[in-house]
């Protein structure tokens, strides 16, 4: 049975392994979540985690069920009207996907913060939704304490609002969508060069210098010199050789100088890399192992990716080329081990770090020009007059129509939640009456922040239109663009956005800031 | 334009303005407080940014509950999430169609299937599924494809928009190419009330696109067939010869090897879905992989390869479907191809497709073909399959000679096939042809037949 099991995990779960792996699989299946609130947006986004097998969700709700809920959230029905949401959302999520664990707390976030903060500890990731400001910055300073991510969701009518809070992420497999090959044709490592001295190419080397065509002229002439290569026919034409049409066509990318990002080279300067304690994270020690590489062996280089693009050629030719970058990427690899290997004596540390994103050591030299660190400034600095990021708003303001007004405007409505205890326009009648009290809380909230900018009143006027509205498409919006990144940060792979994302419905448009 | 953005929205209100209230029973009575709150926000307030024909009413919310008519195209993985999104903005009246029966590996993210569902058609559990989970929503399915599809359009044409949420570049330009066949024209004008708007896209792994298609005003999918690349094929040469990636060897023993050794029995096909039909190339892949020194061939490898398997997720999917239902709405019409990708963050862009002046699905003019009178037949074939702007599969050429109906060549009629297979061979001259000939070929990617002018080039 358990393998009948597993064969069917595989066959229920192939098309999303294909992107993420076994291993991604398995981080995901190790993960608990945490949604605070089951709305519409808080179900959509569990429902995309539960469909591929995260190991467990705790919903935590103390609202009771309204005809209101019902009507936009497909986890629920009019039979939960009077429940408690978090019970009667769990009943519908957990019939999603045996595989998963759910659980619920019937408990506002806000007694839980009183009583018990520590509850949010056990979590890989929280996710809350629909929070007001206040329980939002509460919990946001408990769970960047604890050193937990926190994504923060909202769909606000036609907006739909996601941030995200995580001191540090680190990303070894980021799978970049339009990767530059390593063939380091322009320094040739020793075993490249013998390999390519079996075939004739004494006279290119001779004419320049051992130096590869930098600019569009020099390409040009290398170009023709592979044409001048092409076997002639009887009649002096050149031959019809797709190998050479295939050269001819990769002179642009092929010659692409062997360079280190500047991704790369800050990893390589932070502070994390450069002091090693017992207490490093496995990410920072395995970059260091690739630092002390690129310093010494690696002449300013990181070990060799190992792989080649296909190209023309009859098989054994490719075979034995492949080779020669595989077996030279298993050298540096295990040069770059024995780095490691001798911080981890160094710290006191016996055995090699595999979980928590690490990885053996083979993937982390694959994917070493494309190391990736995630940092998340805190709710706290976002939201502090003194540290918040005045030019940042400013200059997006310069285009009044950007989506950053939508974010003022989400911070003005929190303000009116603040002081009324209810969000404007939520009733017909409240609509026009709660403009001028909305435009209020603006003028205070931009006066507060000295944030000489133009909010236009359409958007105070929406914004009362909205009536705290939920609209599901919306909601269905965020919970795919939510679950996506939650499951990036769990597998530690892909980048998640920095860290202000926000969607506007009414233009189709979407924007990331760094607030 | 400004007709452009007003269209969809004009059909929509003449519809609901030609309405008077209309109570259905079941209508309201399946209904709660508060149920609508949420959509009645939008539908009965007005707005700045509204577009200026909306003109909020009660009865837009009737409109949508008792009179829209939605097909949604495919009831897979986008087709489960625009259901929902439907059914729960307040569209009652869905019919959907999906010619497929549920496979495991569809529950990682079509959400209204479930394991003991696995071998029922989509669009029956689908339909199911959601008429039980939203009260009131009337979701009628079709199991459905080829003749039986063809017949139900040509029953329901008062669709007030087509949703399509397919996987193939067929389907798509045959509905379009349906679509396109009911368009009325007047004395050479468009009768915009011909126009049945059809929303289109598609997902793979972290990215999709969403875009809005006015048959006979915007971009059709022919207009476009340059964003959908053909299929990587590789050279047979390779395949035979020259092998240097374990894919080049799974698709020697699925092409070359399978039909050889028949190894299920004559005339059995290779299935895809069959595990053991799988594991059979696989073990012939290793072989052969084996041979040329080649590693990295496995099971997953092979079912992906056999099957041109596409990585897909529930979240892309979920995020795609919501840009469709956006994408026409009372803030106006996306104009209109709208691309998205979370690969690293989030991304999302909006280009205008231009509609192609000299399409051969929509610009309603022959087609240009320029051809020497000395070239062969079998030319001009190979310039109907390979032509990026054409990239048709199996063309039948007929024309007219000498006032009679003549059919050049017809590969889909086995014995019309071996009658005609000989033209191939002949020249445009010998066949008879003559400068500005018209040629009229038929298609699977068309439901119409496209017009063809042949010019002689010198």
């Amino acid at each position: 049975i358990m393998a009948d099991q597993k064969t069917n995990k595989e066959q229920r779960y192939d098309r999303q392994l294909r992107l993420w792996g076994d291993h991604g699989q398995e981080a995901l299946e190790n993960a608990h979540t945490c949604l605070l609130n089951a709305t519409a947006t808080g179900t959509e986004i569990l429902k995309n985690l539960i469909l591929p097998g995260i190991g467990a969700f705790t919903i935590v709700d103390g609202h009771r069920v309204t005809g209101e809920d019902v009507g936009n959230n497909f986890f629920l029905s009019s039979d939960s009207i009077g429940k408690n949401r978090a019970q009667a959302a769990t009943e519908f999520l957990q019939e999603l996907n045996s595989d998963v664990s759910g659980n619920f707390v019937e408990e506002s976030p806000d007694k839980l913060l009183d009583n018990d903060p520590e509850f949010f500890h056990r979590f890989s990731l929280v996710i809350g939704v629909q929070l007001p400001e206040s329980t939002c910055l509460r919990l946001g300073s408990v769970l960047w304490s604890a050193g937990v991510p926190f994504l923060v969701c909202r769909t606000y009518g036609l907006v739909g609002y996601m941030r995200l809070v995580v001191k540090e992420h680190t990303v070894v497999e980021s799978h970049p969508d339009n990767a530059l090959e390593d063939l380091r044709l322009d320094q040739p490592f020793t075993e490249l060069k013998n390999h390519i001295s079996t075939y004739d190419l004494d006279s290119m080397e001779k004419k320049h210098d051992l130096q590869v065509p930098k600019n569009y002229k020099e390409k040009e002439a290398f170009r023709q010199l592979i044409r001048e290569g092409i076997r002639k026919n009887e009649s002096g034409a050149p031959e019809e050789e797709e190998n050479f049409d295939e050269a001819i066509k990769n002179v642009n990318t092929a010659l692409n100088p062997t360079k280190i990002s500047s991704a790369v080279d800050d990893i390589f300067n932070s502070e994390q890399c450069e002091n090693i304690t017992s207490q490093t994270a496995a990410f920072w020690l395995m970059a260091r192992g690739v630092r002390d590489f690129v310093q010494n062996e690696g002449n300013g280089s990181l070990p060799v990716r190992g792989t080649i693009p296909d190209m023309i050629a009859d098989s054994d030719k490719f075979i034995s080329l492949q080779n020669v970058y595989r077996e030279k990427a298993l050298q540096d690899a295990a040069v770059v081990a024995k780095h490691i290997q001798s911080h981890l004596q160094a710290v006191g540390k016996v055995t090699y770090p595999f979980n928590a994103g690490g990885l053996p050591v083979s993937p982390l030299c694959k994917n070493a020009a494309f190391l990736r660190v995630v940092r998340c400034r805190s709710l706290a600095e976002e939201y502090s007059v003194d540290s918040f990021h005045k030019d940042t708003i400013t200059s997006c303001m310069d285009s009044p129509d950007s989506e950053m007004v939508l974010y003022l405007m989400l911070r003005a409505v929190d303000r009116f939640y603040q002081q009324h205890s209810r969000y404007p326009g939520v009733y017909n009648y409240q609509v026009e009456e709660d403009i001028s009290t909305l435009k209020l809380c603006v003028n205070s909230l931009l006066q507060e922040y000295s944030l000489n900018v133009n909010v236009k009143d359409d958007y105070v006027h929406e914004f009362c239109r909205y009536g705290a509205a939920e609209p599901h498409t919306v909601a269905s919006f965020l919970g795919g663009a939510a679950a996506q990144e939650a499951i990036k940060l769990i597998t530690h792979q892909f980048v998640p956005f920095n860290n202000t994302f926000i969607y506007n419905a009414m233009a189709q448009t979407s924007t990331t800031f760094q607030l | 334009m400004p007709e452009l953005i007003s269209l969809s929205l004009s059909l929509s209100l003449s519809l609901s303005l030609s309405i008077h209230s209309m109570l259905v029973d079941g209508g309201t009575t399946s209904d709660w407080q508060g149920r609508w709150d949420h959509v009645k926000k939008f539908l009965e307030r007005a707005g700045p940014f509204t577009h200026p024909d909306f003109e909020p009413n009660t009865e837009s919310l009737q409109f949508l509950l008792d009179t829209c008519k939605i097909l949604v195209v495919g009831a897979g993985g986008l087709g489960c999430e625009l259901l929902k999104d439907l059914a729960l903005s307040g569209f009652r009246h869905i019919h959907v169609v999906d010619m497929d029966t549920i496979d495991v590996s569809n529950l990682n993210r079509q959400f209204l299937f479930r394991p003991q569902d696995v071998g029922r058609p989509k669009a029956e559990v689908a339909a199911d599924f959601i008429n039980r989970r939203v009260p009131g929503c009337r979701t009628c399915s079709l199991f459905a494809s080829g003749d039986r599809l063809i017949f139900f359009f040509s029953l329901n044409t008062e669709f007030h928009i087509i949703v399509c949420g397919l996987d193939s570049v067929i389907a798509r330009r045959w509905i379009n190419g349906m679509l396109l066949s009911l368009l009325v024209y007047e004395d050479g004008v468009l009768n915009t009330s011909s126009i049945i708007p059809l929303i289109d896209g598609g997902t793979e792994g972290f990215k999709g696109n969403a875009r809005v298609i006015l048959p006979g005003m915007t971009a059709c999918i022919d207009c476009t067939l340059e964003l959908y690349p053909p299929q990587i094929n590789f050279p047979m040469c390779t395949i035979a010869s020259m092998p240097r990636l374990p894919e080049h060897c799974i698709e020697y023993v699925r092409i070359l090897q399978w039909p050889k050794d028949k190894p299920f029995g004559d005339g059995v096909g290779l299935d895809g879905d069959d595990p053991k039909h799988i594991q059979w190339v696989f073990q012939r892949s290793l072989e052969r992989a084996a041979q040329f020194n080649i590693t990295g061939v496995t099971y997953r490898l092979t079912q992906g390869v056999v099957k041109r398997i596409i990585p897909a997720v529930a979240s892309t999917n979920a995020v795609i479907a919501v840009l469709y239902i956006c994408a026409d709405s009372a803030y106006g019409t996306l104009n209109n191809y709208l691309v998205f990708n979370d690969v690293d963050g989030l991304y999302t862009y909006t280009f205008e497709a231009e509609k192609k002046e000299n399409c051969s699905a929509c610009s309603q003019v022959p087609q240009d073909m320029h051809f020497s009178p000395s070239a062969t037949l079998q030319e001009v074939l190979n310039y109907l399959t390979d032509s990026t702007s054409l990239q048709m599969k199996s063309p039948d050429i007929t024309t007219t000679l000498d006032g009679r109906n003549k059919t050049l060549y017809l590969q889909t009629i086995a014995s019309i096939e071996e009658r005609t297979r000989p033209n191939l061979g002949r020249t445009l001259k010998e066949l008879g042809l003559v400068d500005g000939q018209e040629l009229a070929v038929a298609d699977v990617t068309t439901p119409q037949t496209v017009l063809f002018k042949l010019s002689f080039t010198s």
